[in-house]
């Protein structure tokens, strides 16, 4: 403005002057081209607001480094840091020839072939870019930084889907709604260094490409959807959601009549090479010609060549009922030629049938009845509805109304985001951790909802606020504006009612963050391996037994010593106590872990055969009793018990329980005072006063004073108790000498 | 020219090495004391000796012999010249190095200390040398259980070992606490309260020695640092980034058995009295940043004390130490560059920083000193007051291209004594410290240049 007035004074007072207006010309010229046009403006707003949320979506998953340390948490990730660290060290072949024999001692495992070498790669790949750039990182923090970071590239993803399957202003809404929600937030925060931080950018930019492949019906969409299945796969078990949704809508769309050529394209292109592809992950090989769970895309694989075949002989026809007859003939051929070979499939033993865990999935008792080693991880428990609440918030409600829009608009990428939506939504409720899956489709339905509400209310908005204008000059108003004056007259709140729905939107929107930081901070980004509690004076008090304990191990043990304990801990002693374990997280021989379960359920001196058997060094037990830590062994020791009994029956469950109840005080079972799990528990802790008015023994994470305070161990002596004697250890005592 | 002035050289040495030799029997000790202080793990010996010269010639220094149990273990020798009666003494440090003798008896090691100025016949001088030395105090039993205290075995002679007649000396021993199992008698000997005392012996001829074996408790620290590596990163940007990296383990009676924490935490008097789990270290003052972890992650049991003259931080391993144990961690922290950073009056820059480890009454078998120069600098030069192993590395960091030199310094057998200046000098151009920010500059520059270029270039085929 500044600039254009003094032009005009330069101009009016002498225009001998001129070569002193020149420069002001210039500026005015330079801030006349710095107004943007609608458009350009649009898309600068577009791209500050993407860059935001990507940044958001890193920071957001900050808290636990800030508030705890840049860790790895929980358990897994534990393996896939010390597979990571493997990796970088000794290189890819060696990793991928690696034979471990510091777990499921004496067996050994094989890690190449039975891990998903997606997200150790990835990393290992971040860390050597990042060190011939000249960076050099620790690789610690490239694991704990990954899930944040692919967390920020789903928003990108999740972005441009929303904008493939409804609009910019909808994809822009699915980025930032995805990137705090809790549902996923829960398993990308940093330091949770697991599978699905990068799978779930893969899954939805598998989709995301697909979707992209049948609107377009070009081959370079569908290739780019395949390598995303590849990384998919290389990733997560969870591809198989991928290879079985995909399938059933492109059925779905061959049965509302929505068959094209983009479709054909776009599904044999990735079909065929992500199954090529899939095929070089040692863990998954042939499983996409040979298991029950893969068949149902070879299924439709083979149901569009007939489709495009049928479509030519109906062109080359050019007659209804010969064909009719044809089109009878060639379907009950080829399906009954589908099932035979189905059917010889399975019976000769060529076509694995569905596995336990694909089971569990359709059926949600199936895994309590039959595999008791799944039902006992927490988050394969079915959903509660409070959970759903926790992780979705108010996307709960916005899901059905995003599904109203949806059916509304009904297109090819509709249909598919609906599909994606309602399968994951039904997965999620069978298992706490698919929350995860059904997360992004959640999110993209609910921005639909958004955007759409939005969209409408503020279009409303805008002609309301030309009607005065209009209403001013009166007569000369345009017949649009006299269309929306009788509008206006026939619903005459219609105004007052937009502004207050926006508020409305606005403001579930801003509870929306709101709980979502707050769920982020208190509930997702603990470690886990540290535990902090508040003391009396409300100062922050540290519980680091775990690690303690890790690292007693790792310094005071022979290199040789194998460890005894539940699975749980498996991962996290051999990767922070560099110790041979018995079993571990990686639950691939179920009588193993039984026999450990058996050994922890038995009396001590049966146990002590059992651990002589395995070559067992040291015992480690988790127990909450001092500091009132619930999931402690003890709590734990159910299922020890069910799984142990599972495979040797000379273990029975109701022998440690009492009138079907699990106590540990004066009124337990014998067997249960006895065993070895309660020994080692509570060896000397009837000595200790753990709470001011209660007595000796007094258990704080069950609230009850234990009924065996007088133990005596005869083949195992403490080595070693934490600080808060979370981590109790004990060393198996070599065999006495004969006399 | 210069041959000759060799021949000149070795000729003077060769005759000052046969004056000083035919002068061991020129010196004698008219009085000798010792007092072994053997309250921590790191034994300090503390000698008045008054010599005399009876020869006929001036004699330049003297010598200090060692039996080779001890030579092994001598981590330090120190001497001062007392000159002045009471309350107007002063000390002077006189030069002490490691010599060999040709004629040692029973691989007898020795160190020279060389007079203020030779001392002349009939003169006598009063000396104050003092030497530690560590891993001489061996447990006894080998393996202790948690409940029981530590012992452990000293030896050492009655009478000082030396190359000279001693006329009158005592030795008197102090130990840690009143409790002493046994102790060798060579009369007269008597001990009283904390103290024995060997002595008075009076005209005790070259080389005598009478081996005793004192056994006693002691539960103090016995907290010996396997391998330190200090690694100091000098930034021209203005701190100094240090980072220790310790193999820290429990030096004393083995551990045996069961831990019992119920009795640790319940009965600490009585249980676990040689363990410690509390550490100090002694930082430079100023010190910010500091951190404290070790391969699995931070270590929460630490406090930071800072102070005007040096700060002190107060720490935890993970779990108490009990005998044999073990722990490692990293302690890190940064000092302002001012503080340690000076320019000499040649041009040159030196870092002026304390060797050493920082751990109070610890031992250090095997320690390496890192200095990282910035990139870019030359010349590197370290002056120490003692001998190091001394070597050059590069190290690459955060957007080096070229690396950074890297001055080694490595000493093995390091005690508290040891926390001295030292110097590295080294030449640097500061135009050097512009090399990484204007790297990241023009990085990013050809980036944006690089997006330009694509939105601008049309490369499609097609015509629109």
């Amino acid at each position: 403005m500044g600039g254009k007035q003094d032009s005009a004074n330069a101009t009016a007072k002498s225009e001998s002057m001129a070569t002193k207006a020149n420069p002001d010309l210039l500026n005015s010229f330079s801030f006349k081209s710095l107004k943007l046009k609608t458009k350009q403006q649009e898309l600068l707003i577009r791209v500050s607001i993407l860059g935001l949320v990507y940044v958001l979506a890193f920071i957001a998953r900050l808290f636990s480094v800030l508030r705890y340390e840049s860790m790895i948490h929980e358990f897994d990730p534990y393996f896939n840091y010390r597979t990571t660290l493997f990796l970088t060290e000794k290189g890819f072949y060696e990793f991928w020839n690696w034979f471990d024999s510091e777990s499921w001692y004496p067996l050994g495992r094989i890690i190449g072939g039975t891990l998903y070498p997606g997200l150790m790669v990835t990393a290992a790949l971040i860390y050597w870019t990042l060190r011939f750039l000249r960076f050099f990182v620790h690789i610690r923090e490239v694991c704990v930084l990954t899930a944040p970071f692919f967390a920020s590239n789903t928003t990108l993803v999740a972005y441009f889907f929303g904008k493939e399957i409804w609009d910019t202003g909808a994809g822009l809404v699915a980025a930032a709604l995805i990137a705090i929600c809790p549902g996923y937030i829960s398993r990308s925060v940093a330091g949770s260094y697991d599978n699905e931080a990068v799978a779930i950018f893969a899954l939805l930019l598998t989709f995301y490409l697909f979707v992209k492949a049948v609107n377009t019906g070009s081959l370079a969409w569908a290739l780019g959807s395949a390598f995303g299945y590849f990384y998919m796969v290389s990733a997560w078990g969870g591809y198989v959601f991928i290879i079985n949704l995909i399938p059933l809508y492109v059925l779905v769309l061959l049965i509302t009549g929505r068959y094209s050529m983009r479709l054909y394209i776009a599904y044999n292109c990735m079909y065929i090479l992500g199954m090529l592809l899939a095929m070089q992950i040692r863990f998954v090989g042939f499983q996409h010609v040979q298991s029950g769970e893969h068949m149902g895309a070879m299924g439709v694989f083979l149901l569009m060549q007939v489709f495009y075949f049928l479509d030519w002989v109906k062109y080359q026809l050019n007659d209804t009922k010969l064909f009719q007859t044809f089109l009878k003939i060639t379907v009950t051929s080829a399906v009954l030629v589908g099932s035979i070979a189905l059917g010889v499939g399975t019976a000769s033993g060529y076509i694995s049938p569905w596995t336990g865990r694909f089971y569990s999935l359709l059926d949600p008792t199936y895994a309590k009845d039959h595999i008791p080693i799944i039902a006992s991880v927490s988050e394969h428990q079915p959903t509660a509805w409070s959970s759903f609440m926790f992780d979705y918030h108010i996307l709960l409600f916005l899901f059905p109304a995003g599904l109203y829009f949806c059916f509304k608009r009904l297109s090819d990428a509709t249909i598919f985001i609906v599909m994606y939506g309602l399968t994951s939504l039904y997965f999620a409720g069978v298992m706490v951790r698919l929350i995860l899956v059904a997360t992004p489709a959640v999110c993209l339905i609910s921005a639909i909802a958004v955007s759409a509400t939005v969209k409408n209310l503020t279009s409303l908005l805008r002609t309301k606020q030309k009607v005065p204008l209009a209403g001013s000059t009166k007569g000369a108003g345009s017949s649009k504006a006299s269309s929306k004056v009788s509008l206006d007259q026939s619903q005459p709140f219609q105004k007052n009612g937009a502004i207050a729905l926006l508020l409305g939107v606005f403001y579930l929107l801003s509870r929306y963050a709101i709980h979502c930081t707050w769920v982020t901070s208190e509930a997702y980004s603990s470690p886990s391996i540290v535990l902090a509690a508040r003391g009396a004076h409300g100062n922050r008090i540290i519980f680091d037994d775990y690690r303690e304990a890790y690292y007693w191990l790792r310094q005071n043990t022979p290199t040789d010593a194998k460890i005894m304990s539940w699975w749980d801990y498996g991962y996290q002693i051999t990767a922070m106590g560099n110790r041979t374990v018995i079993v571990d997280n990686n639950t691939w021989n179920n009588t193993h872990i039984a026999t450990v379960g058996r050994a922890m359920s038995s009396y001590e001196d049966e146990a002590y055969d059992i651990m002589r058997s395995l070559d067992v060094n040291y015992v480690l037990v988790v127990f909450g009793g001092v500091t009132g830590y619930s999931s402690d062994d003890i709590n734990k020791f159910l299922w020890m018990v069910r799984i142990g009994g599972g495979v040797f029956p000379v273990i029975k469950e109701p022998d440690y329980l009492v009138n079907g109840e699990f106590r540990v005080d004066k009124g337990a079972s014998p067997k249960m005072l006895n065993c070895l799990m309660y020994k080692l528990c509570y060896y000397r802790f009837g000595e200790l006063v753990t709470e001011y008015g209660k007595p000796s023994g007094y258990d704080r994470a069950r609230g009850v004073e234990i009924g065996n305070k007088d133990i005596k161990l005869e083949h195992l002596e403490e080595a070693y108790t934490t600080s808060n004697w979370i981590v109790r250890i004990y060393r198996v005592k070599p065999p006495t000498n004969r006399l | 020219m210069a041959s000759r002035i060799g021949i000149f050289v070795v000729f003077v040495a060769v005759f000052l090495s046969l004056s000083s030799f035919s002068s061991a029997q020129d010196l004698q000790i008219v009085n000798a004391e010792r007092r072994i202080d053997l309250s921590s793990h790191i034994v300090k010996a503390f000698l008045t000796l008054k010599v005399e010269n009876i020869g006929k010639n001036p004699v330049a220094e003297m010598l200090l012999a060692f039996p080779p149990t001890q030579i092994k273990h001598l981590a330090m020798v120190q001497a001062l010249a007392i000159t002045g009666k009471k309350k107007k003494k002063t000390y002077l440090p006189l030069d002490v190095k490691p010599t060999e003798q040709a004629d040692a008896p029973n691989d007898t090691g020795y160190f020279s200390v060389s007079f203020v100025s030779p001392l002349g016949p009939g003169e006598t001088v009063t000396l104050e040398v003092l030497y530690i030395l560590t891993h001489s105090l061996e447990p006894f039993p080998v393996e202790i259980t948690q409940s029981e205290s530590q012992l452990v075995y000293y030896r050492d002679s009655a009478v000082i070992l030396s190359p000279y007649h001693i006329k009158q000396q005592a030795t008197i021993v102090k130990t840690p606490s009143t409790r002493v199992e046994s102790f060798t008698s060579i009369e007269p000997a008597n001990r009283a309260g904390k103290e024995i005392k060997y002595g008075p012996y009076e005209n005790r001829a070259p080389y005598s020695y009478s081996p005793v074996i004192i056994h006693f408790e002691n539960n103090s620290p016995f907290a010996v640092v396997e391998e330190l590596v200090r690694e100091i990163e000098i930034s021209h940007w203005g701190s100094l980034q240090i980072t220790e990296n310790y193999k820290l383990t429990h030096g004393g009676a083995r551990h045996k058995g069961v831990f019992s924490r119920v009795d640790y935490q319940s009965k600490r008097s009585a249980s676990g009295a040689s363990s410690f789990n509390a550490l100090l270290a002694v930082l430079p003052p100023r010190v910010n940043s500091v951190y404290y972890r070790d391969d699995i992650g931070n270590i929460s049991t630490s406090h930071l004390r800072t102070g005007f003259r040096k700060s002190e931080l107060e720490f935890e391993p993970r779990y108490p130490l009990f005998g044999g144990w073990r722990a490692t961690f990293i302690i890190g922290y940064r000092v302002p560059l001012e503080d340690y950073l000076f320019e000499a009056p040649d041009g040159r820059r030196y870092l002026n920083f304390t060797f050493g480890c920082p751990l109070v009454e610890t031992i250090v078998n095997k320690l390496t000193v890192k200095v990282v120069l910035p990139e870019g600098s030359k010349d590197p030069s370290a002056v120490l007051p003692f001998t190091v192993n001394q070597d050059l590395q590069v190290k690459y960091s955060y957007l080096d291209i070229v690396g950074r030199t890297v001055v080694v310094l490595q000493k093995d057998n390091v005690v508290p004594t040891h926390n001295v200046p030292f110097q590295v000098y080294y030449t640097f151009k500061p135009i050097y410290m512009l090399a990484e920010p204007l790297m990241l500059v023009s990085a990013f520059f050809f980036v944006f240049v690089a997006s330009l270029a694509y939105v601008h270039i049309d490369l499609n085929i097609a015509k629109k």
